[in-house]
């Protein structure tokens, strides 16, 4: 299904690209002109991947909006788009939040703004490209390309301590990407010279080369989700970032983590996965746990929520290895709810950030009589993340802990006193900063304006649709969910199959 | 002389570029004493080049019985020093009389230097790669020593001179073992009695090929024997930094392609023992020591010292798709430095030296255009897609992978990620950092025009490889 031959997944690419090249060219003293050309520049592109959400078929796991084309044809590498309804989401959550970012820089950004918007523009489609690539070389090449907007979003815009943040990020990235690259092209060469996923997801390979090449993967996607013990490089980058900078990467870039495992290391290293299980079930609790404990801890703002980010990520990695159907689709759901409920925050956070330029929790207080209209909408996004009923954060979790208890036991106990810690935390931020005594620096702030509303207004929307009726975000990836879980469970199939025939022989 | 009739003159349709080449270079000189402008020889020189790469296209063939070869191989090396030559002219003319050495003999010698790699790249016998080599190298002294003022470049040339004089000695002493082994210097009928005779594991071929591993790895600028590398691209005119960088380097890669690969050929398992061990020390030591500089002249030769290493996995890869990911990655770097010296040379004004690491501080606030050029070869050198470094570096790897070095490709990902660290300080330091003085650009229409065709080149390989690749894949058929 092409809508008429149409390259709508080539368009959301290359749209924003040409947006930034677009921007290169304008004088750079006319900021007005640049804001402009990429607000509509990211409203033009979501309004392209609206029928994506429209006409897309539920019916099916197959791929579709395909498009392939030769690349490099001398390496068997191909330029091979496709979405099915794991990655579908994603791509709508990267276009509305691209649109989002940029309303929310409108005066936040005061220096090289002409750069500023050309990296979110780039970012946009780097992003998509992720999503979209069904070639491993593809896929690569944005996964990789993204390092360098965010590198310097986080670098040249971000806090006081932006560059060690910068830094840090890029390296802990890196290093994990280019062992990925090795096993990308291990994998080329056993399955006989091609970078194609899917008709890499059909072969099967030696089970120590499983595990040699699912540790590879781990390396890249691990470091991206953050899993614990490699989370390290979140909390700062989160925190040093610009306001828009924050939004991407709590709302699209770690997701890619997760999403990788999803899409590469559980359809193409079954019998690892499985056999790794134990492993990532531990980490991931540990993960919930820990990073719950830490945000008690928090006296940032910002970094509070960098460290709940690893807390909900552990919910998403438990429910993708509890490796049944609710766990999946939970977690799934999950990385949507926490890019819309994360996001969310960060951009209020934005907001105070900018009338009072202090992230101390200690410097708030008493914000609801100030701004009471903030205060409300922050006190939504503060009970999603919560997980309360009604909100889409209760439906992943909820969807999480079950799968997870399936899995195993003591996983789904320990995640759920996870939930119990979160309300803890974020009740506890929302009380010290908008109740109690009124703060100095808080007395006579103006509430937030239209702008601002309109910014939120998306994520209140998401928030409450999805928490209220779901099923029309799950719908999409049942077909899809089965056929990966049936391709990662089928080896054990295989191997009882096996079992009996050589039962049978012997009798 | 009992059959001076039975003498036939040998095919000169070969080895035309090179003597085109010679008899131009020669009559740039000459042209110097009569053209006052010297912009005009720097012109000249470019029409020279030009007409050498049109006749290359044409020339093929292997003449002088056997020692010299044109073919797709040479070609394609041949065509990296031209391009070297133009782009190296193109940033010099400003510079050079910036630095006051404005003299036309600089592009002459540029000119038969690379009349010295042309030759080392299509050396079919051992002779005839020492002629090239030294041409190459006699002509690269003297220009590294072309600012006579400056104590720091004549310690460069004395330094690439005394260091280069014993490579070349190594390059004899295991020309005469193989001699002495063998019989001849041909490197065709090396191959053939080396395998003939089964003299593979035979000690006096490993300390022949050892010899020949230490001069190459002496011009590749390789670890253990880069220690002039850092000293030489400091004190040398940075324009000249930029050609040594991508010409002699690409000639060593040549030679050392063509070596190993057709005389050593059978004796391959012992050379990749020699080139393991060397390519892993190069890219640890050229990514490790370049954290720690000061000056970007010294950080990017440390920078191409660790480039040679990872080249050599496609050297020790030792397929042909190996010699196409050398072919590949040499023509990539050769945009990608050039740029990046580009950007360093412009830097440079009257009375300002421009080389210190602290002089980029603030670049993307006065100059942004410089600072995004420099930001996208930093990248590229990093081996970020979608620049050509990528394109390059991945299809290093993927040659060794497919040759089961595996373990070594896991060795260069992780210098990589490390070299990654010091690339970004430039970034950082242009983008990150608030200026402290203002820095004046000095641009002029051929630096322009070469930062125009490395950064288009660079951006386009990254996103189109196919081309390069292709065309690669074909040069790499010896």
């Amino acid at each position: 299904m092409n809508l008429n031959g149409f390259p709508i997944l080539s368009t959301l690419i290359f749209l924003p690209i040409a947006g930034a090249v677009l921007l290169l060219l304008i004088s750079r003293s006319n900021e007005n002109l640049i804001k402009w050309v990429s607000l509509i520049v990211s409203i033009t592109v979501f309004i392209i991947s609206i029928p994506l959400f429209t006409e897309f078929n539920k019916s099916t796991h197959l791929m579709q909006f395909t498009e392939k084309h030769a690349w490099v044809p001398s390496l068997n590498i191909n330029y091979s788009l496709g979405i099915d309804g794991i990655s579908i989401l994603f791509v709508l959550l990267s276009t509305l939040i691209t649109i989002l970012c940029v309303l929310i820089s409108w005066n936040s950004i005061k220096a090289k703004t002409k750069e500023f918007y050309i990296s979110i523009l780039i970012m946009e489609s780097a992003m998509i490209g992720v999503f979209c690539s069904l070639d491993f070389m593809l896929f690569y090449l944005f996964w990789e390309a993204m390092l360098i907007p965010m590198y310097l979003l986080i670098g040249v815009w971000g806090g006081s301590n932006r560059i060690y943040a910068a830094v840090k990020f890029f390296l802990f990235t890196l290093v994990g990407s280019l062992l990925m690259l090795i096993g990308i092209i291990v994998l080329y060469y056993q399955a006989g010279r091609t970078f194609d996923i899917l008709e890499l997801m059909t072969k099967t390979y030696p089970y120590q080369l499983q595990i040699w090449l699912l540790w590879a993967f781990f390396a890249a996607f691990a470091v991206k989700v953050p899993m614990f013990p490699v989370h390290t490089w979140l909390p700062d980058a989160h925190t040093e970032a610009p306001t828009a900078g924050s939004v991407i990467l709590a709302a699209v870039l770690i997701k890619m983590g997760a999403y990788g495992f999803i899409r590469f290391s559980l359809p193409l290293f079954p019998d690892a996965s499985r056999a790794m299980t134990p492993v990532m079930l531990t980490l991931s609790v540990i993960a919930i746990i820990y990073g719950a404990v830490i945000c008690l801890a928090q006296t940032d703002l910002k970094r509070l929520i960098a460290y709940s980010s690893v807390s909900h990520m552990g919910f998403v990695t438990l429910g993708i290895f509890a490796l049944n159907s609710q766990g999946m689709e939970g977690g799934i759901l999950q990385m949507i709810n926490h890019g819309v409920v994360t996001g969310a925050l960060f951009l209020s956070v934005g907001m105070i950030y900018d009338r009072t330029h202090t992230r101390q929790i200690s410097d708030y207080g008493g914000v609801a009589s100030a701004m009471p209209v903030y205060a409300s909408l922050f006190m939504v996004f503060t009970l999603a993340s919560i997980g309360l009923p009604a909100t889409n954060g209760f439906i992943g979790e909820f969807l999480i802990i079950l799968g997870g208890f399936k899995a195993n036991q003591w996983a789904g106990v320990l995640a759920a006193t996870g939930v119990i810690i979160g309300a803890g935390y974020m009740l506890w931020l929302y009380q010290r900063v908008f109740f109690m005594e009124t703060n100095q620096k808080v007395a006579g702030l103006a509430d937030i304006n239209l702008r601002e509303i309109i910014t939120l207004l998306p994520m209140i929307i998401l928030i409450f649709w999805i928490g209220i009726y779901p099923n029309a975000f799950l719908g999409f990836m049942h077909e899809s969910v089965k056929h990966l879980l049936e391709r990662v469970n089928s080896g054990s199939m295989h191997e009882v199959g096996v079992a009996k025939n050589i039962l049978e022989i012997i009798k | 002389m009992t059959n001076l009739t039975g003498f036939s003159m040998p095919d000169l349709g070969p080895v035309m570029p090179e003597i085109v080449m010679t008899c131009l270079a020669l009559l740039i000189l000459l042209a110097d004493l009569v053209i006052k402008r010297k912009e005009t020889i720097a012109f000249l020189s470019i029409v020279s080049v030009a007409a050498v790469t049109y006749l290359l296209v044409g020339s093929t063939g292997i003449t002088f019985n056997g020692m010299f070869i044109a073919d797709n191989y040479s070609l394609f090396f041949k065509l990296i020093f031209m391009l070297n030559v133009v782009l190296t002219v193109l940033i010099s003319v400003k510079y050079i009389a910036i630095e006051k050495v404005n003299f036309g003999e600089y592009y002459s010698l540029i000119l038969l230097s690379t009349l010295g790699m042309m030759l080392m790249a299509s050396a079919g016998d051992l002779i005839t790669l020492y002629l090239g080599l030294e041409l190459m190298a006699l002509s690269t002294y003297v220009l590294a020593g072309f600012l006579r003022h400056d104590i720091k470049s004549n310690e460069a040339a004395m330094k690439y001179f005394l260091l280069g004089a014993f490579a070349s000695a190594f390059l004899l002493y295991g020309t005469s073992l193989i001699y002495g082994l063998t019989g001849t210097t041909d490197l065709k009928a090396i191959s053939s009695y080396i395998s003939v005779n089964g003299l593979s594991g035979n000690p006096v071929l490993t300390l022949s090929m050892t010899m020949f591993a230490v001069a190459f790895s002496f011009k590749i600028a390789a670890v253990p024997f880069h220690m002039w590398a850092p000293d030489v691209y400091e004190g040398s005119p940075t324009s000249i930094t930029a050609f040594m960088s991508v010409g002699p380097k690409a000639a060593g890669f040549a030679v050392l392609g063509r070596v190993f690969m057709t005389a050593f050929g059978a004796a391959r398992i012992e050379w990749t023992g020699i080139l393991i061990p060397i390519a892993i020390l190069t890219m640890a030591v050229g990514n490790i020591a370049a954290i720690s500089q000061i000056n970007i002249k010294r950080m990017l030769a440390y920078s191409s010292i660790a480039h040679a290493g990872y080249v050599l996995l496609g050297i020790i890869a030792g397929t042909s798709e190996g010699t196409a990911s050398v072919l590949n990655y040499l023509f990539i770097y050769a945009f990608m430095n050039i740029g990046a010296f580009a950007v360093v040379i412009m830097l440079r004004s009257e009375g300002f030296k421009g080389d210190d690491i602290s002089d980029y501080e603030g670049l993307a606030k006065t100059h942004p255009l410089a600072a995004a050029l420099m930001l996208v070869f930093m990248f590229s050198l990093t081996g970020i897609p979608p620049t050509a470094g990528f394109m390059g570096k991945f299809y290093i790897f993927m040659s060794a992978i497919s040759a089961g070095y595996t373990w070594l490709a896991v060795i260069a990902v992780i210098f990589s990620a490390i070299s990654a660290y010091f690339y970004l300080r430039i970034v950082m330091y242009m983008y990150m950092k608030e200026p402290k003085a203002a820095v004046q650009l000095s641009v002029s229409p051929g630096i322009a025009l070469a930062l125009t065709i490395t950064v288009i080149a660079v951006l386009v390989i990254g996103v189109l490889p196919s081309k390069v690749i292709n065309v690669a894949r074909i040069a790499a058929r010896f």
